[in-house]
C-alpha cells in the first residue's frame, strides 16, 4: 500500500481521553469468571446450574431487550439524545455481554458433560447439536456485527465532533444484530426446554 | 456513509460461518473421533476467505492503516490470550493427533478474524 494512502493519525489523539472500557467493571467481571472456573473445576451441579441459567437467563433478555424495546425507542429521540444515551449504554454493553455468555455457554457445556448428552449415544444428543448450530450462528452475529459495531461506536464518540450520521448507522446495526441474536434464543429456548424435559 | 471499501465484514462472518461449521461438525461426534473430510473443507475454505481479507485490507485505499493495527494488536493480545485457554483445554482432554491440528489451526483463524473485523469496523469510520 502507498503512503499517501493511508490516513495519518490526527494530533486529536493525543488528548487525555482515558480508556474505553470501563474498567471498574473489571473487578466484578474477573469474579464471576473466576466463580466460572470454580465451578467447572469442582463439577458442582447446582453453581453450574446456576451460572447456565442465570447467565443464559440475562443473555437472552437482555438481547431481546435491546433488540425490540431499545431499539425502536432510539429511532424515534432527537441526535443529541440518542449520542448521550450511546455514551453510557455501549461501554457497558462491551463488558457484560461477553461476560455473560461466557457464563452460559462454558457452564451449559460442563452441564452437557455431565448429563451424558454430549455422548452421540444419548438419545437427546441432536438437541445438543441442534443448541450448538443456534450458538454458532448466534456468535457470527455477534462477533462479525454485534461487538465490531459496539466498539467502532465507542472510538466514533471519542471523537472531538462524533458523526451522527456514523453513530447512527452503528446503532442501527448493533440494535439489528441484537433483535437477530434475540430471535435466535427463541429456538435456544425450544430446544433447552426439550432437554430438560 | 462510507461504502467505499471492500467487503471485509461479510467475508469475515463468511470465515467465521465456516470456522464455526467445522468446530460445530467435531464437536458433535465428541467422545469419539470425527469424520475430518468436513472439517477439513471448512478450515481450507475459512482460512482462504481470511487471506483474500487480509489482500483487501492491504490493498485498500484511504484507509486508516494506523488505526486499524492499533486495534488489531490490542485485539490480537485479546483473543491470544482466549485462544491460548481453549488450546490449554483441548490438551487438558486429550485431544491429540489429526483432531488436535484441525482445532488449533481453527483456533488461530478465531484469533485473528475477531481482531480483524472489530479493526477494520473501527477504522473504516475513521476520518484523516
Amino acid at each position: 500500500m502507498s503512503a499517501a494512502a493511508v490516513t495519518s493519525a490526527p494530533s486529536v489523539e493525543a488528548r487525555e481521553l482515558g480508556p474505553v472500557l470501563p474498567l471498574r467493571a473489571f473487578p466484578l467481571v474477573g469474579v464471576v469468571l473466576a466463580g466460572l472456573v470454580v465451578a467447572i473445576a469442582g463439577d458442582w451441579p447446582w453453581a453450574l446450574t446456576f451460572y447456565h441459567v442465570v447467565g443464559g437467563a440475562m443473555w437472552t433478555s437482555i438481547d431481546l431487550f435491546v433488540g425490540f424495546v431499545v431499539g425502536p425507542i432510539l429511532r424515534t429521540m432527537p441526535v443529541p439524545a440518542r449520542v448521550e444515551f450511546t455514551k453510557r449504554f455501549m461501554p457497558m454493553m462491551l463488558v457484560l455481554m461477553p461476560t455473560l455468555v461466557t457464563m452460559t455457554l462454558g457452564a451449559g457445556f460442563q452441564l452437557a458433560r455431565q448429563s451424558g448428552h454430549l455422548s452421540t449415544s444419548d438419545p437427546r444428543h441432536a438437541w445438543v447439536v441442534a443448541s450448538m448450530c443456534v450458538v454458532g450462528v448466534m456468535a457470527v452475529v455477534a462477533l462479525a456485527l454485534l461487538s465490531p459495531a459496539n466498539l467502532a461506536v465507542l472510538f466514533e464518540l471519542r471523537k472531538p465532533q462524533p458523526d451522527p450520521l456514523v453513530i447512527g448507522a452503528l446503532m442501527r446495526r448493533f440494535v439489528y444484530a441484537a433483535a437477530i441474536t434475540g430471535a435466535m434464543q427463541v429456538a435456544t429456548f425450544v430446544i433447552m426446554t426439550r432437554l430438560a424435559s | 456513509m462510507n461504502d467505499r471499501f471492500p467487503p471485509v465484514t461479510q467475508l469475515g462472518a463468511a470465515s467465521m460461518a465456516f470456522v464455526a461449521a467445522g468446530v460445530i461438525v467435531v464437536a458433535a461426534y465428541l467422545p469419539k473421533h470425527a469424520p475430518l473430510a468436513a472439517p477439513i473443507a471448512c478450515l481450507a475454505v475459512a482460512a482462504s476467505l481470511l487471506g483474500v481479507n487480509l489482500v483487501l485490507i492491504a490493498r485498500a485505499r484511504g484507509f486508516a492503516l494506523w488505526r486499524f493495527l492499533q486495534v488489531m494488536r490490542w485485539g490480537l493480545l485479546a483473543y491470544a490470550v482466549v485462544a491460548g485457554m481453549l488450546e490449554y483445554t483441548f490438551l487438558y482432554d486429550h485431544t491429540r493427533g489429526a483432531v488436535l491440528a484441525i482445532m488449533t489451526c481453527m483456533l488461530v483463524l478465531f484469533m485473528v478474524n475477531v481482531p480483524l473485523l472489530l479493526a477494520f469496523t473501527v477504522a473504516r469510520y475513521e476520518r484523516s
